[in-house]
């Protein structure tokens, strides 16, 4: 579904390589997770999928189910399935969560030239999927982010991420913030989208995130490279032993 | 929006451009367009003849023609204001026309059946708000599909011009009078003799002057003591005729406990020569008498590169001169090449309040230097003022205001708030607030913040679906909620799409 081929990635603006040769493929139906210590390029990752500015491509191609990625527009990606849980959602004052959310479901249903959902309809549903996580009629009403503690930012956007459907979902550090019942919420949001059809790429430094949502897969990324793939059993060992040890080893 | 249209049944004798253009939202400035009428010019320039023409063609009577030749006179010994922060090339006032109107209103229509359509046609492709234009428009079943049968009376003017007010006779069984001013003068001259002039001077500043010598036309409105208007009063007012000033005068007068609320509506069509539009409001409001007035500005704010459009320089006071007496301006300023307005309050009465929402939206090389005055006189007086300024290609956008404690105001209070919101990094913002203070135990509070449009907002909506524009649309919108709330419900929609349609290409 998802395939990176050799991407390499630097900043715009110094000529500083951050991604340096990343493959990975993720199926549908499938839980992919990343780990790495701070600065190896994880969260780059993630932006450089969903197209932010200000990151430069130098080699290397990202396919979506046959697309290549690189020639779309973000909100292109985003219509085409793709989907990143930010790690610091951002605050949009004056503007209603729920006028957002009908805004981002209608015009992706406008650009694949599906009909736009009724108010009524995209009401029930918003309801169902907001209780689901446990998110109150005022949260929905309050402007996206805005006074929304680090738990009701992180619902917020698996509430987003259920109401869109995507078919790959990227989860940047959406663990960090948040104490332990928070962390089950999201998790449980996230396992109750799992499916057959839709591919995941959950990062996070830590294991105790990958306890609630149990990966197929585990990579360790390392200096903008995945430097050691394996099962979960992978990230008990950056657990136990650190980074580290386990970097070590590779070299 | 689409689908009401879509849904009724057009009437005989509504041709199909009228029901496109109902149909129609979004697109450039879409009012760009310009009506082929037979027009009746007065000679170019100005002069006593030239006001003495407009008095005639008007018919009016002796003491009005000495009021407007008085102020002619003081208009030849003032000078342009230069302390705006706007700059456009020098305006020949001689290079003017003063007058023009349809031929076709050269006797005055009875009532609107007799009114030239392609004037109505004009109105209605205006499509400002859309539950009016269909009513206007003659579509049948626009009252059910638009809910309860709301209303609104609406007198339209077309350059000089007032071409028709509906709903007349139902207002005046209220006691409600609402007609344009130069009938009002033939037909009640002592209310207009009595409040016109009254709160802005015939020498207040240089356009109110020139506006009291050469006004043609413009609304007039009454409420009779204890009378809650029963419906929405609105004018539109359309610019057509080219080289053409248009100087409309309205005079709205709220006797003691009455309420009103009165909607202005402007366009006009896209041309390469910038027009001169200097318009006077002046509204009393009477012990316990409540107004509110919403404009949505349109006007043709030029090209990209500063070509045509309206200067738009206008006066707009109300003052609350009974006790308890409250006015409530809000506007939403999109168009113009330049603006220069000032909607103010002057809070006589004790215990009277004053309010100022504004939009204004700068984009391209528009300028607009606007704000508001609050002159508290009376005692236990409050002011508010929340101002939302969007700056975005080339432009200028200044808020300029005032408020004023005079010594007598004890205990009275203003707050002010200012918000300014840039796009691109071409644009200026800029807030110059005055405040006077006369007495102790007064209270003023200034709120200002000036911020861009944040990459990663606009980041954040796109990796959700949104294209850029759209992006922008929500977060200006969202920046703007205060005052879009003001607004009544007809506008407020309307006011949404045309902060997105006015923004239009402003990024990337």
């Amino acid at each position: 579904m998802l395939t990176i081929n050799n991407l390499h990635v630097k900043l715009e603006e110094e000529d500083k390589p951050i991604l340096k040769g990343v493959n990975l493929t993720v199926e549908a139906g499938k839980v992919h997770a990343i780990m790495g210590p701070n600065g190896s390029g994880k969260s780059t990752l993630s932006y450089v999928l969903s197209g932010k500015d200000g990151y430069e491509v130098t080699d290397g191609t990202v396919n979506l189910n046959g697309q290549d990625v690189f020639g779309m527009e973000p909100e292109e990606r985003s219509s085409a399935g793709m989907f990143l849980a930010f790690q610091y959602p951002v605050e949009i004052p004056g503007v209603g969560n729920m006028t957002f959310l009908r805004t981002a479901v209608n015009a992706q249903r406008k650009s694949r030239g599906e009909e736009e959902m009724s108010a009524a309809e995209f009401l029930k549903i918003v309801r169902l999927r907001a209780k689901e996580l446990k998110i109150d009629a005022d949260m929905l009403k309050r402007p996206v982010n805005v006074g929304f503690s680090g738990g009701e930012k992180k619902r917020n956007e698996i509430l987003q991420m259920a109401m869109l459907e995507p078919k790959i979902c990227i989860l940047d550090e959406t663990d960090s913030g948040l104490d332990v019942d928070a962390m089950k919420l999201v998790a449980d949001g996230v396992n109750s989208l799992r499916n057959s059809n839709r591919g995941f790429l959950v990062i996070t430094h830590y294991q105790r995130l990958l306890d609630h949502i149990k990966p197929d897969y585990v990579h360790i990324m390392a200096d903008g490279q995945i430097v050691k793939t394996g099962g979960p059993d992978l990230a008990l060992e950056v657990e136990n032993n650190g980074y580290k040890d386990l970097l070590a080893g590779v070299a | 929006m689409d689908s009401i249209v879509e849904n009724v049944v057009v009437k005989d004798g509504v041709d199909q451009e009228t029901v496109d253009a109902v149909r129609e939202v979004g697109g450039a400035y879409k009012h760009g367009w310009s009506t082929d009428i037979e027009m009746e010019y007065a000679p170019k320039g100005l002069s006593p003849d030239i006001v003495k023409l407009i008095s005639e063609k008007n018919e009016e009577p002796d003491w009005m023609l000495d009021w407007r030749l008085a102020a002619y006179e003081r208009w030849l010994q003032k000078k342009e204001p230069e302390w705006a922060m706007v700059d456009y090339p020098k305006i020949d006032f001689q290079d003017q026309y003063y007058y023009a109107r349809p031929k076709s209103m050269e006797t005055k229509p009875k009532s609107l059946d007799e009114v030239d359509p392609k004037l109505l046609a004009t109105y209605e492709k205006l499509g400002i708000p859309l539950k009016e234009q269909l009513i206007l428009a003659g579509v049948d079943g626009a009252e059910e599909l638009t809910g309860a049968p709301r209303k609104v009376a609406v007198d339209a003017v077309f350059d000089s011009v007032s071409v028709g007010t509906t709903f007349r006779d139902e207002l005046l069984k209220a006691g409600v009078i609402f007609c344009s001013i130069s009938e009002a003068i033939k037909d009640y001259p002592d209310l207009v003799k009595k409040y016109l002039g009254s709160v802005v001077p015939v020498s207040d500043n240089y356009y109110a002057t020139l506006n009291s010598a050469v006004f043609s036309d413009g609304s007039f409105v009454y409420i009779p003591p204890g009378v809650r208007c029963p419906m929405e009063l609105s004018t539109y007012f359309r610019i057509n005729a080219e080289n053409t000033g248009q100087f409309e005068r309205t005079l709205i007068i709220a006797d003691k406990g009455s309420y009103v609320s009165y909607l202005e509506g402007c366009t006009a069509p896209q041309r390469d020569i910038a027009q001169l539009h200097a318009a006077v409001v002046e509204i009393i409001i009477e012990e316990d008498a409540e107004v509110k007035y919403s404009t949505v500005q349109n006007w043709y704010p030029g090209d990209e590169n500063g070509k045509g459009g309206i200067y738009n320089f206008v006066t707009k006071r109300a003052d609350c001169r009974g006790d308890r007496a409250k006015v409530m301006w809000t506007q939403v300023e999109t168009g113009s090449a330049v603006t220069w307005k000032y909607p103010s309050c002057i809070l006589r009465g004790n215990e009277t309040q004053g309010e100022f929402y504004s939009i204004a939206i700068a984009n391209n090389m528009q300028q607009a230097d606007t704000g508001t005055k609050m002159v508290h006189l009376g005692k236990n007086t409050k002011s508010r003022i929340v101002s939302k300024g969007i700056s975005a290609g080339q432009a200028q956008n200044t808020y300029r205001g005032l408020v004023s404690m005079h010594p007598r105001a004890k205990d009275s209070r203003n707050y002010t708030q200012c918000d300014s919101l840039l796009i691109g990094d071409k644009c200026g913002a800029h807030t110059v607030p005055y405040i006077e203070v006369k007495n102790n135990s007064s209270r003023v509070e200034h709120e200002a913040t000036t911020s861009k449009v944040d990459d990663d907002q606009l980041f954040y909506c796109r990796s959700r679906g949104m294209d850029e524009e759209e992006a922008v649309a929500l977060v200006v919108n969202g920046f703007c909620k205060d005052v879009l709330q003001a607004l009544p419900m007809e506008f407020a929609m309307e006011a949404q799409q045309l902060v997105a349609i006015s923004l239009e290409g402003s990024v990337g």
